[in-house]
């Protein structure tokens, strides 16, 4: 393996983990967040969804729609980034 | 045409499909029976890993324990779809540039010993037993509701048509007739959903109605606000609110997420695809799909339990609908007059004089064979708890089921929706069962015991070892752990991420790890998870005794932590992992060449 390929692919790993790790905050704080630990305060102090309580909303539909969402950008984030691994040298 | 006549049709149409499907994709070789020969497309093999992973749990259950603990059923909703952002993110892509065909076959390889992927196995033998076991369970309840007989009978007629086309198929059979199970289970779930919210809310779109106003009663008032004032005059709490602790929902969500980044079954899917692009386009379309079911498994739950409540309380036990009768002739639903006012009363703790929670008696209903009470009704022989005020028993189980009754939907719709559950337990069975043979068959058999088996021998192996299986499965399915499928299936939730989720996470993403701390690791993780549950669902454990307030389902979290201490803790003072090791890991990380590593197994 020569440098400048073990170079780009040290880029890679980086950046894959920056892109998992941001979506798992995100997946983190709409779930466990706003879903479980902080579902109480924000019943009481946002703005319902329609007629339900932001908190119980966020639990049985937000949580969900915003996983899909995350997955979406996940793959497209990650074909992003395999693509600069090809330019700079790639492994295939 | 009556109402048998519609089920037997729809039921018979679809099992014509299904068996249709899985003779013409009949597997020849392993690669094909395991891994259906890893050219499946996304969209094709998102709808499949859809239907493998919503089980009966999710279309009989889910929708019934949202109907009755409310704000607390959410626990399932974002546990069994935030799991599978867990399991994208961090699993699949690597397992899959990996590109053998078991989790055991990774584990194996990436912590070098036999030992790893004996105790592999062994995990997942447990965790895709236990899982089964909720789905055999369903697929009773599905069939005694249909022909009125014992779910034990149900259980056993359930497992043959397993057998029948798990075994025959393989994984590239099952693939193909996943996807058309997924399709029956999406309309028959959103179907009744839809004319329910027009009845309800007069809004076609569940999720809009669920949020927006009730409309069927004098005037329009918020549909939530309306359930919530019906819990709360009944005793209960609000619905919007739940009452379980905090920290219990936390650690059973978490549990529940970290299982489904575990689950053999589920991971397996992504080795049918082509390569690592084509795994995170996958599971987009794998939880597109998922949600739309999600979605609307709220609004079942709340609109079920309005139309429940209108339905039965206060009524008197001739006034009750034929389907009330119905359920309580197959033991899912019982009624004790304890006034003796002749007149059903669901009611809550509130509603009672010692604030206990509203359970009517102990245990599962055991009916006197037919005797009948003063109004009619079916007399139990169980323990009445007297310092209740509830009268009415029902599974959380029948909630779907009962649906369509209570809302008085035309016959072919209940039809429907009775294939659409067997659907779903048949899918997520066969696709469990193909692990289970596999991990017996290959892990077992081939890797552990005897390395120079043949295709052909091995097949035939899968083959025998998923009918011992399905033997075992039927026999707790008909003396399940728990009587409330969902339940039972959180439990191999439990074990999957007290076991697998970590062990596997810390191959892909630590270098350092080594097989003395996997081992020690799953061990630790899976005996404190496993014991935990036995002691508080066989051997009598009573809630008092919980740790932290954390329940059974929960406990799986605290084993994951357990594991991920444990396996830190040997690894660092235990030899590093071998080069050849290293430089797998670092195969698994990056793109590329998987299209030839799996043809390498």
């Amino acid at each position: 393996m020569n440098e400048r390929l073990k170079t780009a692919k040290g880029r890679y790993w980086k950046a894959q983990l920056r892109c998992v790790g941001t979506l798992l905050m995100l997946w983190f704080l709409v779930s466990f967040g706003a879903g479980i630990l902080l579902r109480d305060w924000l019943d009481v102090n946002f703005p319902s969804v329609g007629s339900a309580p932001f908190g119980f909303w966020m639990a049985q539909q937000g949580s969900i729609i915003v996983f899909v969402i995350l997955l979406i950008v996940y793959a497209g984030w990650m074909a992003r980034i395999e693509a600069r691994l090809d330019e700079e040298g790639g492994s295939r | 045409m009556s109402q048998d006549a519609y089920n037997y049709l729809f039921i018979g149409l679809s099992f014509a499909l299904y068996i249709g499907i899985a003779i013409r994709q009949r597997a020849a070789s392993t690669q094909e029976y395991y891994t259906a020969g890893g050219g499946v497309s996304p969209f094709a093999n998102g709808m499949a890993t859809a239907a493998d992973w919503m089980s009966a749990a999710t279309f009989i259950s889910m929708a019934g324990s949202l109907a009755i603990g409310g704000y607390d059923g959410s626990r399932f909703l974002m546990g069994w779809t935030g799991g599978f952002v867990l399991l994208t993110v961090l699993m699949v892509p690597f397992l899959r540039k990996f590109g053998k065909a078991t989790v055991p076959d990774f584990i194996g390889d990436r912590y070098y010993s036999k030992a790893a992927r004996l105790v592999a196995v062994i995990c997942a033998i447990f965790i895709c037993l236990t899982y089964i076991m909720g789905q055999m369970r369903g697929v009773g309840l599905v069939f005694s509701q249909l022909f009125g007989i014992e779910i034990a009978t149900g259980v056993i007629v359930g497992g043959a048509i397993v057998f029948f086309y798990a075994g025959l198929g393989g994984m590239k059979g099952i693939t193909y007739t996943q996807v058309a199970q997924y399709c029956v289970m999406a309309f028959a779930y959103t179907i009744p959903a839809i004319f329910i919210a027009i009845a309800l809310t007069n809004n076609f779109i569940p999720q809009l109605g669920f949020i927006g106003d009730y409309t069927a009663g004098e005037q329009a008032v918020p549909f939530l606000e309306k359930l919530n004032k019906i819990n709360t005059d009944l005793g209960f709490t609000k619905y919007t609110d739940g009452s379980m602790a905090k920290i219990d929902m936390f650690c059973v969500t978490a549990a529940l997420m970290c299982g489904t980044a575990g689950l053999p079954h589920v991971i397996v899917r992504f080795f049918t695809v082509k390569n690592v692009k084509a795994v995170r386009t996958s599971a987009c379309w794998t939880l597109a799909f998922i949600a739309v079911i999600y979605l609307t498994a709220p609004t079942i739950g709340a609109f079920s339990r309005v139309n429940l409540i209108s339905n039965l309380n206060e009524k008197k036990y001739e006034e009750t609908p034929q389907w009330f009768r119905d359920f309580e002739k197959t033991g899912q639903m019982a009624w004790v007059d304890k006034n003796a006012d002749g007149k059903i009363q669901y009611w809550g703790a509130g509603k009672s004089e010692s604030g206990k929670s509203g359970k009517v008696f102990e245990g599962k209903p055991r009916f006197h064979n037919d005797e009948r009470g003063a109004s009619g009704e079916r007399l139990l022989s169980n323990q009445i708890v007297t310092d209740s005020p509830n009268e009415l028993y029902f599974g959380n189980d029948v909630m779907v089921m009962a649906n369509p009754h209570m809302a008085g939907l035309p016959k072919w719709a209940i039809a429907l929706l009775m294939a659409g559950c067997i659907a779903a337990a048949l899918s997520t069975a066969a696709g469990l069962l193909l692990v289970l043979s596999t991990s017996i068959s290959h892990d077992l058999m081939k890797k552990i015991i005897k390395p120079d088996l043949s295709d052909q021998e091995e097949i035939k192996y899968a083959r025998l070892a998923s009918l011992g299986a399905l033997l075992v499965a039927v026999w707790f399915g008909i003396n399940p752990p728990s009587t409330f499928v969902a339940k039972t299936v959180a439990f191999a939730f439990g074990l999957a991420a007290s076991s697998f989720f970590p062990t596997l996470l810390m191959g892909i993403f630590s270098r350092r790890m080594n097989k003395e701390g996997a081992i020690a690791g799953m061990i630790a993780g899976i005996g404190f998870t496993l014991s935990y549950i036995i002691y508080f669902q066989f051997m009598g454990g009573t809630p008092d005794q919980y740790l932290y307030d954390i329940s059974p389902e929960g406990i799986g979290f605290l084993g994951m932590l357990i594991n991920f201490a444990v396996s830190g803790l040997v690894a660092s003072f235990t030899p590093a992992p071998p080069p050849e090791v290293t430089e797998l890991v670092d195969s698994v990380r990056y793109p590329g060449g998987e299209e030839t590593a799996a043809q390498g197994h």
